[in-house]
């Protein structure tokens, strides 16, 4: 392993930018979810609960997965093509979240099971694949092992403070302003830019 | 003496409100999945609330030495807006939100034979309605334990129509938003039998009011609004019944409603179309739907 840095000066910027707005992006959309679901499902505790564990879960696996495609050729332009391509598979909300919700709250009547599977279906990927991010950025900015931990941490940190600022300023602001269609594109627009910025960004090496 | 000097505060307060004799007693307590549900007796009258001390707002309450008569204004409008505005005596009933369980418990009295059915979220609030406020659920007078927006797609599905709709879901700490939507309201409207009506029961005297008032214009068109500490909202699809049509309907009543202390003479004199909101105000949708943030 060579000791030069994969990333050098604005990228390192990049690097953090792409996982703040990761974080923020979904809680975002986990706040929206629950109003989504809610003409279909109700907005029992079992839709909050089922809606919770889907975000975790594909949390989860996405940070094994993230850390795993980390190993082979890591690159800033690969972190922002998953920053994008999360954010082009919450497209389908937008799509899904008339007649297929209400279908799908025909065939499975009992409220824990039906917004289990209807969380699963609109969020599971994106929320995935964004879970992809943080451990790759870590990859991209660990340099060497005796900075790693003080990196990660401040990684751990960009994203979930990103990720408070997505849930408060969703809940308190963007649904007054902007219907929930709205914030969910501007979202996405948002990821697609960042994602070009991260692709494009060169060092000065 | 610096401990008594913060005691005095209370003390004063305490004195000031005539002893402990009016002191609010608390009778029951429980912790559900969504709240706690409180019951207090005070001055003999038994509440349900869901806040310590009742602080934002009550339920449902009843008076301990005269069950039957209503002790909160709101439930006056509501009987009036259920019973005088329909064509004839309704016979299946839809109320969304139990509380303690007051209304139903009057209307299966004045309507021995309707069809009542009841969708209540929490079932911590059935139990405390059962054991404390006398409701009693009978072969037509059920309560389905579940969300009411999804109880109102269900019931659409099944091809259901109710004669008279009551949507009584909120309260002053919490808008459940999916039933405060034009879409929602649309649903309601289809489960509507002819001649049917709705009323809702709100309370909001705050921005809320334009934007609650524009959203059920949208789907209903003009609607009698009754006003006192709440507010009650009478829709009728087919057509609103003019005054005459509702002094003629409130009189078939008048004795039956005596019994529950209701004056139809007081209440007939609150329907009034008069339009006292901003009609601008952006109406509420799925996609749009602040009501809670709207209400500060």
């Amino acid at each position: 392993m060579s000791d030069r840095p994969l990333l050098a000066g604005l990228q390192v910027a990049v690097c953090y930018l792409v996982a703040f707005w990761s974080g923020f992006f979904v809680m975002g959309v986990e706040l929206l979810g629950g109003r989504i679901l809610a003409p279909n499902f109700g907005s029992s505790i079992y839709v909050w609960g089922a809606l919770i564990t889907v975000f975790m879960l594909a949390l989860s696996l996405g940070y094994l997965a993230g850390g795993r495609w980390s190993q082979k050729n890591p690159s800033l332009q690969r972190l922002g093509l998953l920053l994008g391509v999360a954010a082009l598979t919450a497209l389908p909300v937008l799509v899904l979240a008339g007649r297929p919700l209400e279908d799908l709250a025909i065939a499975v009547p009992d409220p824990r099971f039906g917004s289990l599977a209807a969380a699963s279906m609109l969020f599971f990927v994106p929320t995935f694949l964004s879970g992809m991010v943080s451990p790759y950025c870590v990859r991209l900015l660990v340099d060497d092992e005796k900075t790693s931990g003080r990196r990660a941490g401040q990684l751990y940190f960009v994203s979930t403070f990103g990720s408070a600022g997505g849930t408060i300023l969703t809940s308190f602001y963007l649904v007054l302003w902007f219907e929930v269609n709205t914030i969910i594109l501007g979202m996405i627009a948002i990821s697609g830019a960042l994602a070009v910025l991260a692709v494009l960004a060169r060092s000065r090496r | 003496m610096k401990n008594f000097a913060r005691l005095l505060p209370l003390v004063l307060l305490t004195m000031g409100s005539a002893g402990p004799a009016l002191a609010q007693k608390l009778i029951h307590s429980e912790r559900s999945m969504y709240r706690d549900v409180l019951v207090y007796e005070e001055r003999g009258e038994r509440c349900m609330c869901f806040t310590r001390e009742c602080r934002i707002g009550r339920q449902s309450c009843i008076y301990l030495a005269r069950p039957r008569e209503f002790a909160l204004s709101y439930t006056h409008m509501v009987m009036g807006g259920l019973l005088f505005a329909t064509s004839a005596p309704p016979k299946t009933l839809l109320i969304v939100g139990l509380g303690g369980g007051t209304l139903p418990t009057a209307l299966r009295e004045v309507l021995p034979d309707a069809v009542i059915d009841t969708v209540e979220i929490d079932p911590a609030v059935t139990g405390v309605a059962r054991r404390f406020f006398g409701f009693k659920e009978d072969p037509k007078m059920k309560v389905y334990e579940m969300d009411g927006r999804v109880y109102v797609k269900r019931a659409i599905r099944e091809g259901k129509k109710y004669d008279a709709i009551l949507l009584d879901a909120f309260d002053h700490e919490y808008i459940p938003e999916h039933l405060l939507t034009k879409e929602f309201l649309t649903e309601v409207k289809s489960l509507l039998a002819p001649g049917g009506v709705l009323v809702g029961n709100t309370f909001s005297s705050s921005r809320l009011y334009d934007h609650e008032s524009t959203t059920y214009a949208a789907v209903f068109g003009t609607f009698y609004n009754l006003k006192a500490a709440n507010r009650v909202i009478v829709a009728k699809p087919a057509g609103l019944p003019t005054m005459e049509q509702l002094r003629a309907r409130a009189m078939e009543y008048e004795l039956a409603l005596r019994g529950f202390g209701v004056d139809v003479n007081t209440v007939l004199g609150m329907f009034n179309t008069r339009q006292d909101w901003n009609p601008n105000a952006r109406v509420l949708t799925d996609q749009y739907s602040p009501a809670n943030l709207l209400n500060h």
